[in-house]
């Protein structure tokens, strides 16, 4: 048993409801007590989904304690059929059902003889797999059982489309701003000439799934869902896939170079042409998107040096990280994430960037750490967000899981040009502005509030300080403020000093400097 | 009594949404200062509890997961051993006077011995630890508070008549101070009255005081609630003790105050709306043997603050799909409001613990010359949505899960939810409680566009 506030990843069913309920036409039927089915509300509350989710509960009560289900899901999913005639029911195990043991399996057995919807159960373990594992899982599983009885029923269509296209695999429901990262990724591919064959699962249809294989190639936008599908069909019917991220400036590029280099593989079979995107690239670097003369430009000056935390999911953290220092010469103190499962791999990505990597699915040490860094800035998820709040250091977010607010009705994509500039206002809308930053520290500072008095999270000793030197950080420039002050109270508790009088400040910063 | 025709019960498939009944935790926690709320359950509990809790979750609450891995699932770890490490950790950052285990659907398939292991732990430990099951099998929502109160009910002190003559005033001025600061209130003829009358529901400490000022306008006095503010001061109980109840959904400690504490229950309609405080009080009264003095006029008079919003909803028709069980109480409100309710879903109905609320919708309905409503225990959501296509309310109080789509098909709605937070006790709350029915139809007067249905979903769900 594990002591728990918070979580970040969600447990396994949530990441196959999530996929299942983005595809059209396909109902997801849990295995479940009552009050269960939050996932709901989540969804019509988050997404302020205008359309009843397609996600019913077949209700585990007493009578299933002590009977087991018996005809009761199968009632379910017949009915389901009948009222709703979807394409597929996937029966959802939760963490309940993966108790009781009962045979999903059999049931949708059971269910499909009589059913005209195609019925399966998600194949993912409560106990193993958290929410993005399971979606990943679930995606692969529902394309793999279309596209084998595809090939088995010799419906499967081969043949590649005439121009190039491509698949875009791992948009979905309550995924952070997927909505506009969608739109951002269908230009993009699509002003190099790339047509987009497909997108999955949001909005998918399972009908046209069988056309999948005629994409040129696969993209897989996000670490953490879709590789699972974009490896199955690369074995099988030999399609690549791009799992560059497309989120920055460099990173887009590289995204447009595999393109280029996927498209040319073909474009030079069937034409001996090859096609050139590095005009196309260095044209929207230098153009489209304003983050490159953004960073240039002498506002960014201020932020360089400067120093951030970031935290989130693999994909977001570690391309933030990288457009932080790359693109805008800000210092990463600290990098994580808690996709623990795929924590080799960020390592890899976030290496040599910054200071130290956490991998950790516990929030109070992300906590201790950022109070203990002590940063101008933090990019993470909401619950970094208060974290920064508690200690008064502004924070973006730029991971799930997030609240309503990072549901936007406004076109605000991560991904692609379009991405990059409204990447680059998060960031800059962080930091303190640089003019207001430097005449605070001319005039002294303007606010009568405290500065970072506030105990962080965990407890570190109360040190007192006396009036006079409490105004002494004041005079430091507000970005190193909370350092220096930290510092101080470092210094005053490795010397036994229980009150820091302004001598104290003085003595600390000269035994820092030497 | 008079009998009259009682309202047709039908049942049907339990498919419906409601929230956890763990979630009792989230206003618990906060009317029981000194407690530490601790959820035996998974992941799944622990997601729930978070997302529905919102910004609460930040604010350091007094109540966590104690998260089951697989390893407490396969019986590899002890469970005693376990769950002392928890509550030992527990005890040293937080320092509660109760830690209150809330069993779920796990610690009930695994068959988790809360309750042998708990009397373990509390002497070990030197903390008192009150087991509640309030899980996702049995349970709807707010029954989660039923099952901690029952469980509660066990730790209040025993009610000695002999010896509370002499103590009575210490105790009465010692809840007083809990939620009823003036002292006046508590001197002269109160004692007269001799009944000892002990209220149950969690209610905010501001309604408290407004029900027990509520019932010392007719001089009896309250002795104490259930759950009080503090653990520590719980109420005495036993024989000679009435009890009252004031939400509807608190079957189970009725029972056990009633079975187990020997209580006399007043079985009364719920302080829930003018009309219901005034029925509530005027129970208690001809329990206790008092005039119930000045109630109609009160009655009338808040009935004629509410007249503005009494004007909007006059004639208006209302769907209940049911989550949290005060559906009767809130039904017969709005009826004696002048709207028509269509249907009243809910997820249990004790019918002999509602039976008086029962009595007062029938015969609200027949006061009003309104149909009386069919009442749908466990409810279909899926049938229920159908049969509002076909009845079109003006009106659908539902779960979150439902209200967008509802909306975007042209059926205003309000959360049902809020009904449970939002201070509707008492005559003075009756405000409040028709401003949140009100909003949606407020809403829609100056509704933009004109466009009416926003969904592209075919008609059938």
């Amino acid at each position: 048993m594990k002591l728990a506030y918070w979580m970040y990843a969600g447990p396994a069913h949530i990441g196959t409801l999530r996929v299942a309920s983005s595809f059209k036409n396909v109902h997801a039927i849990m295995h479940a007590p009552l009050g269960d089915d939050y996932f709901n509300v989540m969804r019509s509350m988050s997404e302020r989904e205008r359309d009843f989710t397609p996600v019913t509960a077949s209700i585990v009560d007493r009578h299933v304690l002590a009977r087991g289900s018996q005809e009761k899901v199968i009632n379910n999913i017949s009915r389901k059929d009948e009222e709703q005639h979807p394409d597929l029911i996937v029966l959802t195990p939760t963490c309940t059902s993966s108790i009781l043991q009962e045979d999903l399996q059999n049931f949708v057995d059971r269910a499909s003889l009589s059913s005209e919807s195609d019925v399966i159960p998600a194949d993912v373990n409560y106990h193993r797999v958290n929410e993005l594992q399971a979606a990943d899982r679930t995606l692969e599983q529902i394309t793999r059982f279309h596209l084998d009885r595809a090939r088995s029923r010799k419906t499967l269509d081969r043949s590649v489309t005439n121009g190039p296209s491509a698949n875009i695999i791992g948009i979905f429901t309550l995924g952070f701003h997927n909505q506009h990262d969608c739109r951002e990724l269908k230009r993009l591919p699509g002003e190099s000439g790339v047509a987009v064959n497909q997108v999955m699962p949001e909005g998918g249809s399972l009908k046209c799934l069988k056309d999948l294989p005629r994409a040129w190639f696969n993209t897989v936008p996000y670490r953490e869902v879709g590789l699972m599908t974009a490896t199955f069909p690369e074995k099988d019917y030999g399609m690549p896939y791009i799992s560059i991220t497309p989120m920055g400036i460099s990173n887009t590029a590289d995204f447009i170079v595999q393109i280029g280099k996927l498209v040319n593989v073909w474009a030079y079979a069937l034409s001996e042409k090859r096609l050139n995107y590095k005009l196309y690239v260095d044209n929207q670097t230098k153009f489209v998107s304003q983050a490159a003369w953004f960073s240039k430009s002498i506002d960014c000056q201020n932020l360089a040096g400067k120093e951030a935390a970031i935290f989130g999911d693999a994909t977001h953290a570690a391309s933030i990280t990288k457009i932080l220092v790359k693109e805008m010469g800000i210092r990463v103190s600290c990098s994580g994430t808690y996709c623990k499962h795929d924590a080799e791999r960020f390592d890899e990505q976030v290496r040599g960037l910054c200071d130290e990597v956490i991998v950790t699915e516990d929030h109070t040490e992300v906590g201790d750490t950022i109070a203990r860094i002590g940063p101008s800035a933090i990019f993470g998820t909401q619950m970094e967000r208060h974290i920064g709040k508690r200690i008064d250091i502004p924070c973006g977010v730029i991971s799930s899981p997030v609240h309503i607010q990072n549901f936007p009705l406004g076109y605000r994509p991560f991904l692609g040009y379009e991405g990059t500039n409204q990447i680059a206002d998060l960031i800059y809308n962080s930091f303190n502005l640089g003019m207001e930053d430097h005449s605070l520290d001319v005039f002294g500072g303007h606010d009568t509030k405290e500065v970072s008095t506030k105990s962080p999270p965990t407890g570190r000793k109360h040190i007192n300080w006396i009036p006079e030197a409490e105004s002494e950080p004041n005079r430091i420039p507000g970005f190193v403020r909370g350092r220096a002050k930290k510092n101080t109270e470092v210094f005053a508790k490795q010397n036994n000093i229980s009150e820091i009088t302004i001598d104290v400040t003085y003595a600390a910063k000269e035994k820092l400097s030497s | 009594m008079k009998t009259l025709e009682i309202p047709t019960f039908e049942c049907e498939t339990g498919n419906y949404h409601t929230f956890c009944p763990i979630s009792c935790v989230a206003w618990l926690y906060q009317k029981i200062e000194d407690s530490f709320f601790l959820v035996v359950g998974t992941k799944t509990c622990g997601y729930f509890l978070q997302n529905a809790l919102g910004v609460m979750i930040f604010a350091e609450p007094r109540y966590a997961m104690a998260e089951s891995e697989e390893g407490d699932i396969s019986a590899q770890l002890n469970d005693q051993k376990e769950l002392e490490r928890i509550c030992l950790r527990v005890k040293n950052d937080r320092n509660p006077s109760v830690i209150i285990w809330i069993g779920t659907c796990t610690t009930e398939i695994i068959k988790m011995d809360l309750e042998g292991i708990a009397p373990k732990l509390e002497k070990q430990l030197g903390i008192p630890i009150v087991v509640a099951r309030a899980n996702g099998l049995d349970h709807a929502f707010t029954q989660g508070e039923d099952t901690v109160l029952a469980a509660m009910t066990h730790r209040c002190p025993e009610y000695n008549r002999r010896t509370a003559d002499q103590h009575e005033g210490n105790i009465a001025r010692r809840v007083a101070g809990d939620v009823a600061p003036n002292r006046k209130f508590f001197d002269g003829k109160d004692r007269s009255s001799g009944g000892n009358l002990v209220l149950f529901g969690s209610l905010p400490s501001s309604v408290a005081s407004q029900l027990n000022l509520e019932s010392r306008r007719q001089s009896i006095s309250v002795s104490g609630w259930l759950p009080s503010q503090k653990y520590t001061d719980l109420p005495a109980l036993g024989e000679g003790v009435y009890v009252c109840g004031v939400n509807p959904f608190l079957s189970r400690t009725a029972t056990t105050l009633m079975r187990r504490r020997k209580c006399q229950l007043v079985g009364a309609p719920f302080p829930i709306g003018p009309d219901g405080t005034r029925a509530w009080i005027e129970k208690i009264c001809s329990v206790f043997d008092v005039k119930p003095n000045g109630l109609e006029e009160r009655e009338n008079q808040m009935w004629k603050n509410l007249s503005d919003y009494l004007e909007i909803i006059t004639g208006k028709s209302v769907f209940l799909m049911g989550d949290n069980l005060l559906e009767i109480s809130l039904a017969r409100f709005l009826i004696r409001c002048g709207m028509v309710v269509y249907e009243i879903g809910i997820p249990y109905m004790d019918r002999r613990y509602q039976a008086a609320e029962l009595l007062f919708l029938q015969h609200t309905c027949e006061k009003m010359k309104k149909p009386t409503p069919r009442i749908v225990e466990k409810p279909d959501n899926y049938s229920q949505v159908q049969r509002m296509h076909e009845l079109q309310p003006d009106l659908a109080i539902t779960g979150m899960a439902h209200a967008n789509p509802l909306e975007a098909r042209d059926i205003d709605t309000k959360w049902s939810v809020e009904f449970t937070f939002a201070q509707i006790h008492g005559s003075v709350n009756a405000r409040d409680a028709l401003e949140l029915v009100t909003r949606p139809l407020r809403r829609r007067s100056d509704s933009i566009l004109g466009c009416r249905n926003l969904s592209r979903q075919a008609v059938n769900v």
